[in-house]
């Protein structure tokens, strides 16, 4: 058995005027598996992969915890060490396609930097690689597709090009930050099935970041639901869907509407869970004490 | 299309010039002050002065004027400076390119520094580095040029002589250039002993030009360089293991370039507007120095010679902003 792919220990984070948006979050995701992150917005699930990533925003600070991956204490490493653990070892799939591509670079050389420039292929092998990987994301025309600027793709075939560059340099671990919420709803579901068929074939571990249950149901083995910054559950994903235990994991699954009776279906989260979850954290927030803060 | 754009910017110039042209020659005829009067020693009979008036022209109306000069313009003929006596379009010539040099060395310190100091404030946004640097570039574009050479002339001319405070070269040196681009010259004939005279007259004219412009890059490309930094595709740079230095240069500073280098061009005109006190301040033989001299004797013809040349130089300033705006913006080259 080999070492845990991503343990993320006790993670609380506060904004620079000391409100906390993680609190004392605990995950761990295994090799070859897809653990969800599911939430409502603000849920702090996206603060979560960036926080693994390194990529914070300036205002936001970590006060405790520690991110391990495959073993080795992120926190402990010097920024650099850090820096090039996380270009080797993980990628990102970011979560708005359109945005997410250096609009004044061609797709070819932002798809093999990565390869070239912190891997150090040269630039043959790392040509080869992205080829493969966009002819397994469908890209029929990968010459057209190399030579082009951003805007001259599609939202999907820019997605398609983001998630090929992910998988090009075999990392470890993948964060998925709500791939699909960007998209029509058509291309959607294409991508899902793309993800989910190259994670397969790659036996790449997936943090995967989303607010939709049904997304959760399609993809993942394991799921953690997130309020306010805390993990009020988590479970294998079709026990969850099978006997969700808390208020919230309920509620939320009562707020998903289904296709048969859209309307009927549809109920807000109660406000006696919301009122439940407010006291359930202010009571965490009170035992809490950060060590240094 | 381009060919039609191409023709409509040409178009456009030539308007502006024309407009340009016209407020000139007018502004100049109806303000205070008359060439003539200023030629002929006191006593001058009437007689004189209506003969030397007929002599240049002056006693035509403004209208008849301004279309004698500009058939003489289209047919590349200023006319001929009423005190110095010589061809107007030699003397801009003989003096455009000292200015020239003294613009685009300063142009060049401007962006080296001014880039220079928006990067490193990026790079370490938030922090005193970044303070330091707001407060530099407040200090710098809070004084303006013709100031900025006194407190050099001051400091690297007097406290602490290490650069020549007035002319363009020493006037013992022998002068082997055939064109009037000394500094250019010197550098491509390997002749290093006259490049470091000349910079060492240049130097200070040319950072007086340059603080301003350089504190105005700073701020504008360093602001656009932290917006560009919290964007997605920086992030994902990031992801990849790229170091903050590595982001900026390779990812945020083309797109990130874009106000900075439109304002820059807009500065530009400004700076070589700038040299007309500074060349006064070093008395370095250029341009502006030359129109000091043309205004303060009413020397009609050279006054408008110059200044036509100073608006043909801004319409292309302009011109090369947009084909480098295009060049940067591959959007823009399709569109």
């Amino acid at each position: 058995m080999s070492a845990t792919c991503l343990e993320i220990r006790n993670l609380s984070a506060v904004l620079a005027n000391g409100q906390r948006v993680l609190r004392s979050v605990s995950l761990a995701v295994e090799p070859g598996e897809v653990r969800a992150l599911v939430g409502e917005s603000g849920a702090g699930k996206t603060m979560i992969g960036k926080a693994v990533l390194g990529v914070l925003p300036l205002s936001v600070r970590i006060v405790e915890g520690d991110m391990l991956l495959e073993g080795e204490n992120l926190g402990r490493l010097s920024p650099k060490a850090r820096r090039t653990l996380i270009g080797t070892r993980t990628a990102l799939i970011p979560q708005d396609p359109l945005t997410a591509l250096n609009p004044s670079r061609r797709i070819g050389p932002q798809m093999t930097d990565r390869l070239v420039r912190i891997l150090g292929w040269n630039g043959e092998r790392a040509d080869q690689r992205i080829r493969q990987l966009l002819e397994e994301v469908q890209i029929r025309d990968p010459d057209r597709v190399l030579k082009s600027y951003p805007h001259e793709l599609s939202g999907g075939m820019r997605q398609r090009v983001l998630i090929a560059a992910a998988f090009a340099a075999e990392p470890r671990l993948i964060v998925a930050d709500e791939p699909t919420t960007a998209l029509d709803v058509t291309v959607q579901k294409q991508i899902l099935r793309l993800i989910a068929q190259l994670q397969r074939e790659h036996g790449t571990a997936i943090l995967f970041v989303t607010h939709d249950l049904g997304v959760v149901a399609k993809i993942s083995q394991k799921v953690s639901v997130l309020y306010a910054g805390k993990v009020v559950e988590e479970a294998e994903t079709a026990a969850l869907f099978a006997a969700p235990q808390h208020p919230y994991t309920r509620a939320l699954m009562a707020a998903t509407p289904r296709y048969t009776d859209p309307l009927a279906s549809l109920k807000p989260v109660d406000e006696a869970v919301l009122a439940g979850l407010a006291a359930e954290i202010a009571a965490a927030d009170r035992a809490w004490r950060p060590r240094h803060g | 299309m381009l060919l039609q754009r191409f023709l409509i910017r040409l178009l456009t110039m030539a308007i502006t010039l024309f407009g340009v042209a016209v407020v000139v020659f007018v502004v100049i005829r109806v303000a205070p002050g008359d060439p003539i009067a200023m030629m002929l020693p006191p006593g001058a009979t009437d007689a004189d002065i209506a003969r030397l008036r007929a002599l240049y022209g002056l006693d035509k109306t403004i209208v008849q004027q301004f279309f004698i000069w500009l058939s003489g313009v289209v047919r590349g003929d200023f006319g001929t400076s009423i005190s110095l006596r010589q061809d107007v379009l030699g003397l801009v010539f003989n003096r455009l390119p000292a200015t020239l040099e003294l613009a685009i060395v300063a142009l060049l310190m401007a962006v080296a520094i001014g880039g220079t100091a928006a990067i490193l404030g990026a790079r370490e946004r938030g922090t005193a580095v970044e303070a330091g640097i707001d407060i530099a570039s407040g200090t710098a574009l809070s004084i303006p040029d013709f100031l900025w050479g006194l407190v050099l002339i001051l400091l690297f001319g007097v406290l602490v002589p290490v650069f020549d405070i007035s002319g363009r070269v020493s006037p013992q040196l022998d002068l082997p250039f055939v064109t009037q681009f000394y500094l250019f010259e010197s550098v491509l004939r390997l002749r290093f002993d006259l490049t470091w005279d000349l910079l060492k007259h240049m130097l200070m004219p040319a950072v007086a030009l340059a603080l301003p412009l350089a504190a105005i890059i700073a701020q504008l490309l360093k602001q656009s360089l932290k917006e560009v930094l919290d964007l997605d595709y920086v992030v994902l740079a990031r992801v990849k293991g790229f170091s903050e230095t590595q982001v900026i240069l390779r990812e945020a500073l083309k797109n990130a370039a874009l106000p900075t280098l439109t304002l820059v061009g807009v500065q530009f005109t400004f700076l070589i507007g700038g040299t007309v006190i500074v060349e006064r301040l070093f008395s370095y033989e250029g341009l502006g120095n030359m129109a000091i001299d043309a205004v303060i004797n009413r020397d009609l013809p050279l006054i408008q010679g110059i200044v036509l040349v100073f608006a043909l130089l801004f319409v292309l300033i302009n011109l090369t902003v947009d084909m480098m705006y295009a060049l940067l913006n591959p959007r823009l080259r399709h569109g």
